[in-house]
């Protein structure tokens, strides 16, 4: 799960890291007593106005205006909130600014980068830091590795104050900066470990022109696996920020995923999913979507599964690739003959059984009545499929 | 021999008064696999599977009273990491962990615990072992395998039975299939079961399915170069998938350019694995690579 850069840094206060502060609006009726706020209590003369949308790549996108007095951080709001921000990671369409963070400006010295994350391949956590501050890592990573230093962790032994030197001195700090680092590197796994987190990033983390170092930007996301246990974080999730349609289809407890092309995708397993998706495309087609409906598919997972799939305009026909193991076929034919009778479907469907009973599923599909392309193996699905859709 | 799970492998189930569980267990019983009990603390003296198998408060206690060396865990996902750490403190030889959505940081200190006892670990959000006409340890519908020489190495559960599906389509059965799980942190890699089926006679060919997201795929494939001289067919799921998104699985995410399908291809291809390119393909690449 993802937070907004306000919510983080919340969570950074909580745990006594020092940030850059300020008010989050949702309204421009907010702003001038927004401004009024930041000047009064964080004694800010100027101002930073950041969009607060799920997206990285935000200054470049025309998401952060810096304002040197009220006038022009008033008008930077105004822009920013309700604008269309395209970014690298936002696809053509852009995310629509709901929440503009108006924050106090810094005078900044030095820019550092400071990151938590797995290391899938040791099975520890790696404490990252770079002296490329305010870039994105991804280029220094490509670019010039050795300004990238790394700390993985013992598992159960925490960031011990030996890593936190090592790192600390490999961005060269010194002095005071050096020693409120030490302490912020650990609290800072602190809270990545307590809070379940799967990424923490401060980019950048700056040293002040006073000497303080503040974390300027800050991005979490946590393990879905872990929200259970922390309710309070889980509270955080912006709807907002996702497709409608994934979010409806988690409630079914379907994993959906929204893609651009126009063959829909009913699958069981993720592996089979992602498969079936890259069969689709091998033929010529474009997958319309990612639809797990998991191990315990039923007539009502098929409905809503269909239901969630037609929302999507785009869809010209529907892939069903269904491999029975435990779940058996013949009860799947009956919740898709099932949902097709209720639901009225428009477009062609292929359906794919195999595995368990799939010989008398075949039969059911074949005696419905209704209208199914049925298919015998993988490879006549997709080729049977596409062609339906006509692309 | 096969490799993991055979004739001879003793099974508890930890878990197993839970529906997961004592279902799975009574499929694992009837496929022939020899289970011998259960684990569910506070439930110890009873029995399931309708009394054909005693249930213990704990590992160890199963371990000693039935001389148990493998454990199936169905237990909910708050306390797999406990129950997962207590297989292997008991001594069991081998730990196949069945739940999914265990959180990461508790599997990261599992793998370090599990790691210091020695015991193999399988998982956990995978369908687990099964050797065909021997012993199944997991999910796995035992219906659509059959006896034979190709070795299966999986990250997924149903693109498994597709593969095996097509295996036997095509005459050729399997010594072992095992479906090693798509989480970010698991027990066993696909290396160290390359290993595995290279040192096992029965297995004249091993079939690799993987999918985007982290090294593994990779690290297999670096290692079969110098150390594996059975054939390779390898498949990557997810050419498809948009970076950054997770894919189900919590493990498929593409994070950076070498975490990609195709990347993982090329290397897999560069390192002398017969990597197909359609999931469709899959058994017929194995025949004849095999003719």
């Amino acid at each position: 799960m993802k937070i907004h850069e306000y919510q983080a840094k919340e969570l950074l206060k909580r745990y006594g890291i020092p940030i850059q502060d300020g008010v989050t609006i949702v309204d421009p009726a907010q702003a001038d007593a927004a401004v009024d706020q930041v000047n009064k209590e964080l004694g800010a003369g100027q101002y930073v106005i950041k969009a607060q949308v799920h997206a990285g790549g935000r200054g470049k996108g025309g998401g952060v205006k810096f304002s040197t007095d009220r006038a022009s951080a008033l008008e930077n709001i105004r822009n920013i909130l309700g604008m269309t921000l395209v970014t690298h990671q936002t696809g053509a369409e852009g995310r629509l600014v709901k929440k503009v963070m108006v924050a106090q400006a810094l005078d900044i010295k030095q820019e550092f980068y400071a990151a938590i994350t797995l290391d899938r391949t040791k099975g520890m956590d790696v404490f990252m830091v770079s002296s490329e501050g305010g870039v994105e890592i991804e280029e220094v990573a490509r670019t010039s590795p050795e300004k990238i230093v790394k700390e993985a962790v013992l598992p159960g032994f925490g960031l011990r104050s030996f890593q936190a030197r090592n790192l600390v001195l490999a961005l060269g700090l010194e002095g005071e900066a050096a020693r409120q680092a030490v302490g912020m590197f650990q609290k800072l796994y602190t809270l990545y470990r307590e809070l379940d987190c799967s990424i923490v990033e401060i980019n950048p983390l700056v040293v002040t022109e006073q000497g303080d170092l503040i974390a300027l930007d800050a991005k979490i996301n946590f393990d879905d696996n872990a929200l259970y246990l922390h309710p309070d974080v889980a509270e955080m999730r912006d709807l907002d920020e996702e497709d409608p349609a994934e979010v409806e289809a988690g409630k079914y407890n379907l994993n959906y995923i929204k893609l651009d092309g126009t063959v829909g995708c009913m699958v069981n397993g993720a592996g089979l999913a992602m498969s079936t998706m890259d069969i689709i495309k091998q033929r010529g087609g474009s997958p319309a979507n990612f639809l797990d409906v998991g191990g315990g598919a039923n007539v009502e997972t098929v409905k809503n599964g269909f239901r969630i799939i037609l929302s999507d305009e785009n869809v010209k026909a529907v892939l069903i690739n269904i491999f029975g193991g435990i779940v058996r076929c013949d009860r799947i034919a009956n919740g898709i003959i099932e949902a097709v009778k209720e639901l009225d479907l428009n477009v062609p469907v292929v359906v794919r059984l195999a595995g368990t009973n799939a010989d008398i599923a075949k039969e059911l599909l074949a005696n419905s009545g209704v209208s199914i392309i049925s298919a015998d193996s993988f490879e006549d699905a997709a080729n049977k499929v596409v062609e339906a859709a006509g692309s | 021999m096969a490799i993991l799970a055979n004739k001879g492998s003793r099974i508890i189930v930890q878990g197993i008064t839970g529906s997961e569980g004592s279902f799975h267990a009574s499929q694992c019983l009837e496929y022939g696999g020899n289970v011998v009990g259960g684990v569910t603390p506070g439930k110890g003296g009873q029995t399931a599977l309708e009394g054909a198998v005693p249930v213990f408060n704990s590992c160890a206690e199963a371990r000693t009273e039935t001389g148990a060396n493998v454990s199936l865990i169905f237990v909910p996902p708050a306390f797999a990491a406990d129950a997962i750490m207590e297989a292997a403190a008991a001594g069991i030889e081998l730990i196949v962990c069945i739940t999914e959505g265990i959180p990461i940081a508790q599997m990261v200190e599992v793998k370090a615990f599990v790691e210091k006892t020695g015991s193999r670990f399988i998982g956990p959000n995978c369908p687990g072992i099964l050797t065909p006409d021997e012993a199944k340890v997991g999910i796995m519908p035992g219906f659509i395998a059959q006896k034979g020489s190709v070795g299966v190495i999986s990250k997924s559960g149903t693109l498994t039975y597709e593969a095996v599906h097509q295996l036997c389509s095509e005459g050729l059965g399997q010594s072992t299939c095992i479906g090693i799980g798509g989480d970010p942190i698991i027990g066993t890699t696909m290396k160290e079961l390359l290993e595995m089926f290279e040192a096992d006679p029965e297995t004249e060919a091993i079939v690799m399915i993987g999918e985007i997201g982290g090294s593994m795929e990779i690290e297999a494939a670096q290692y079969a170069r110098e150390n594996v001289s059975k054939p390779i067919i390898g498949f990557i799921a997810g050419q498809t998938a948009p970076p950054g998104r997770r894919m189900g699985h919590a493990g498929a995410i593409v994070s950076g350019a070498d975490e990609s399908a195709a990347a993982k291809k090329k290397l897999m291809a560069e390192c002398g694995i017969h990597v197909v390119e359609s999931p469709a393909e899959i058994g017929r690449t194995v025949k004849a690579v095999l003719q």
